[in-house]
């Protein structure tokens, strides 16, 4: 099988440059990575049909191997779309994490927060989140902000409410 | 006539499509909706028995999508294994989507959203669901996982509630992730056979280097293993589960972690047989039963709890197919089809429990036995059967693979045997803790301030409250899910047996084959494919000799003719260990 060395170099950076990016803990980078991964992806699938050959319309006189495999850059088209739709989910989630909560950042679970103080384990210090300025948007953020998030849910509202969410929901929308 | 009715199995996937098409039409009139999904979702439960009742004694059968054949088409293929996991799905589904209008009938505000998309989303992952059991080949398995997961992120985020898109973050980047590494085992795929069709590549395969086999081999595991939720891979699902609507909760944590499963015994069967990683994968069983219930106690939650002891039960999956044995992967078949049911029942009785008191925390609860005890005898059927206590289901699938194990007779199919057995006694205990805090206890009692709609004046207004707070519209599917899981051990006798057929089915390989490529049809693609593929065409011919030749696994328990008890050579085995 031939591979164009250009491909599989620019495949190889957008990987790395997406992992690295989705181990962030800013929820716009991880989608950046996300981004970057799928288009990495989409580069092996393009290169799994080899060298480059003549579009695969049936013609008796050329022989079976001068054409293109045709198959991979239909995988590829599924792929592209697939990593479309669920680029933009991510991005309508992201905004409503931000517009619910202001913070582009990935919060604690609570609940693991809870069961881990109960057994001893929390560290109020070390198992802190992580400070307010990984938030690309900080300046927008310190006007309604942090007070948002934490300490609204504490020890007396464990269970996530199931109703609680469409309510929110229809004020937002409203 | 069998042939016939068994075309029709990609109605299994359009049905709940078309569905979803015309709920999204309707979607100003909430009654027409509903009717709709209702409508499709029976229309499938009634296609899927059928198609199972076909399947029964015919065996394998595919489908090839206008009219392409085999390597070249794409191909829908029903065996044993994938009918009975349609079924139960689909029968689940129905019974959470019953659930869920009732729950929608109790609280008008739960689906006032500015465009109603509970019921055609739902559909949209019943049909990603089935189209994931019948993919004939790899990509389209990787559709049917996008579908059912892009409708399960739509979901898990419903109302797009603070806590929900926390949680649904998670889901969403975890699973796209894992969606990631399948696509690019695909590709590997791809390029190392030029082929993605399950069927072609169970041929294809095997002539890999051996260690090109198992780099793909294990870039499969892990991206099903995070769909799975497998141990080292499971972290994100107790975060994420919890936080949806009850019916949502209950439909992911039945279905969608058995969808990996499915997949995992697929490659573990028809694409890479063999004992190659069996001893890894059985580590990871013992690792995820016992991290998955240590978490389960650990938890005052009950719902986190239970997505707890999902992980820690997928453990005794991996371990039934681990052990490469008909009867291991027998029992594993029966118990993807219990847990489902169980898993479903208790989060959907949680979602009772819920109403009843204003909360799931088991330590805010008290007195829901003598306040309805009705809801007390729905968790304690389930809870029961997960633990596995002997009339129940639950035990009969961990006796099969306890049985394959001892069977094995290695070091680590004992130490299994012994992880099972202690797992199994860690359940008992976890869901007793729910039992005496929850139902036993007077709600006086509780360690925290109890809920106020515990806290009637007298029992007649206690039990008067159970009208408003657990109307029969959601007790009644509940119910009937109770009355599947007990039908589990009732039919248990014919329902191992088919498991067995199926097992066997799998290991041989060659009834999935024949039924891809057909005896004569086999022959016309060695034709078309012989400018290019001339040294795969060996193994096309699988009616007569194949057997011996694709059936790698030599078991010490092969079924009986008649009975589905143990052949003699194993009772010798286990008296030895007596």
């Amino acid at each position: 099988m031939t591979i164009n060395l250009t491909l599989l170099v620019l495949m190889g950076a957008l990987f790395a440059i997406g992992i690295y990016l989705l181990l962030e803990r800013s929820l716009t980078r991880v989608l950046l990575g996300i981004i970057l991964i799928s288009n990495a992806v989409n580069l092996l699938l393009l290169q799994t049909a080899g060298r480059a050959g003549l579009a695969p319309l049936y013609d008796p006189e050329i022989p079976a191997e001068d054409y293109l495999d045709p198959l991979p850059q239909a995988l590829l088209l599924t792929a592209i779309v697939i990593a479309f739709a669920l680029v933009s989910f991510m991005l309508a989630l992201i905004y409503r994490s931000w517009v619910l909560a202001r913070q582009d950042e990935l919060a604690d679970d609570e609940e693991d927060r809870r069961v881990a103080s109960y057994a001893g384990a929390y560290d109020a210090e070390e198992d802190a989140s992580a400070e307010d300025e990984t938030t690309e948007f900080a300046d927008e953020t310190d006007a309604v902000g942090r007070p948002m998030l934490n300490p609204r849910r504490g020890a007396d509202e464990d269970a996530p409410d199931p109703g609680n969410g469409p309510a929110i929901a229809e004020q937002g929308e409203r | 006539m069998v042939t016939e009715l068994l075309s029709f199995t990609p109605l299994a996937v359009l049905i709940p499509f078309f569905g979803a098409a015309f709920a999204f039409a309707f979607y100003r009139n909430k009654s027409t909706q509903r009717a709709i999904a209702i409508g499709a979702l029976i229309l499938t439960v009634i296609l899927e028995v059928t198609l199972l009742a076909q399947v029964w004694y015919g065996g394998a059968h595919a489908v090839h999508l206008a009219g392409w054949p085999a390597p070249f088409g794409i191909v829908m293929v029903i065996d044993r294994f994938a009918a009975l996991m349609l079924v139960v799905s689909s029968i689940i589904t129905l019974c959470v989507l019953l659930y869920a209008v009732g729950q929608g009938a109790a609280e008008e505000k739960e689906d006032s959203g500015p465009v109603s998309i509970f019921y055609p989303t739902y559909l949209i992952l019943v049909a990603g669901v089935s189209n994931a059991f019948l993919a004939g080949d790899l990509f389209n398995l990787y559709v049917g996982f996008e579908i059912f997961l892009t409708a399960s992120y739509v979901l898990l985020t419903l109302g797009g509630g603070e806590s929900r898109i926390r949680a649904g973050v998670t889901y969403v980047v975890v699973s796209i992730i894992s969606s990631m590494l399948f696509l690019i085992a695909i590709g590997m795929i791809y390029a190392a056979t030029g082929t993605v069709n399950l069927a072609d590549l169970a041929l294809k395969l095997g002539d890999l280097d051996l260690s090109t086999q198992l780099t793909l081999h294990v870039m499969l595991l892990v991206a099903f293993g995070i769909k799975a939720a497998v141990f080292p891979l499971a972290f994100w699902l107790p975060d994420s589960y919890p936080t949806a609507p009850a019916p949502v909760t209950a439909v992911f944590a039945g279905l969608l972690t058995k969808v990996g499963i499915y997949a995992i015994i697929r490659t573990e069967t028809l694409l890479f047989p063999g004992e190659r990683i069996n001893t890894a994968l059985m580590i990871v069983a013992a690792l995820t039963m016992i991290v998955g219930i240590l978490g389960a106690l650990a938890q005052a939650d009950i719902k986190r709890m239970l997505s707890f002891t999902l992980i820690s039960h997928i453990g005794y999956l991996v371990f039934g197919l681990a052990l490469s044995s008909i009867i291991g992967m027998a029992a594993t078949i029966y118990y993807v089809a219990h847990h489902i049911t169980i898993q479903t029942t208790l989060f959907l009785v949680t979602g009772l429990i819920e109403r009843r008191s204003g909360t799931s925390n088991v330590l805010r609860l008290g007195g829901l036995a003598k306040i309805s005890p009705v809801l007390g005898l729905l968790f304690f059927i389930p809870a029961m059967n997960l633990a596995g206590i002997p009339p129940f289901s639950g035990f009969i699938g961990k006796l099969g693979m306890l049985q394959g194990g001892i069977a094995e007779n290695t070091w680590i199919t004992w130490t299994l045997v012994f992880a099972s057995v202690l797992t199994s006694l860690l359940t008992l205990m976890a869901v007793a803790r729910i039992w005496t805090r929850g139902f036993w206890r007077k709600p006086e009692d509780a360690d925290e301030a109890p809920e106020r709609q515990l806290m009637s004046k007298t029992l007649a207004h206690a039990r008067a409250a159970n009208k408003r707070y657990l109307p029969m519209s959601m007790v009644a599917p509940t119910a009937a899910l109770v009355a599947m899981s007990l039908a589990f051990t009732v039919f248990a006798g014919p329902l191992m047996d088919f498991s067995r057929a199926a097992a066997q089915d799998m290991y041989e390989r060659t009834p999935y084959l024949e039924a891809v490529f057909g005896p004569e049809r086999s022959d016309g693609v060695r034709e078309e494919l012989e400018d290019f593929a001339a040294t795969f065409l060996i193994d096309y011919e699988t009616g007569d000799g194949g057997a011996a030749e694709h059936a790698p696994v030599e078991t010490s328990l092969q079924p009986d003719d008649e009975s589905a008890e143990v052949v003699p050579e194993i009772t010798d085995e286990s008296d030895d260990h007596r």
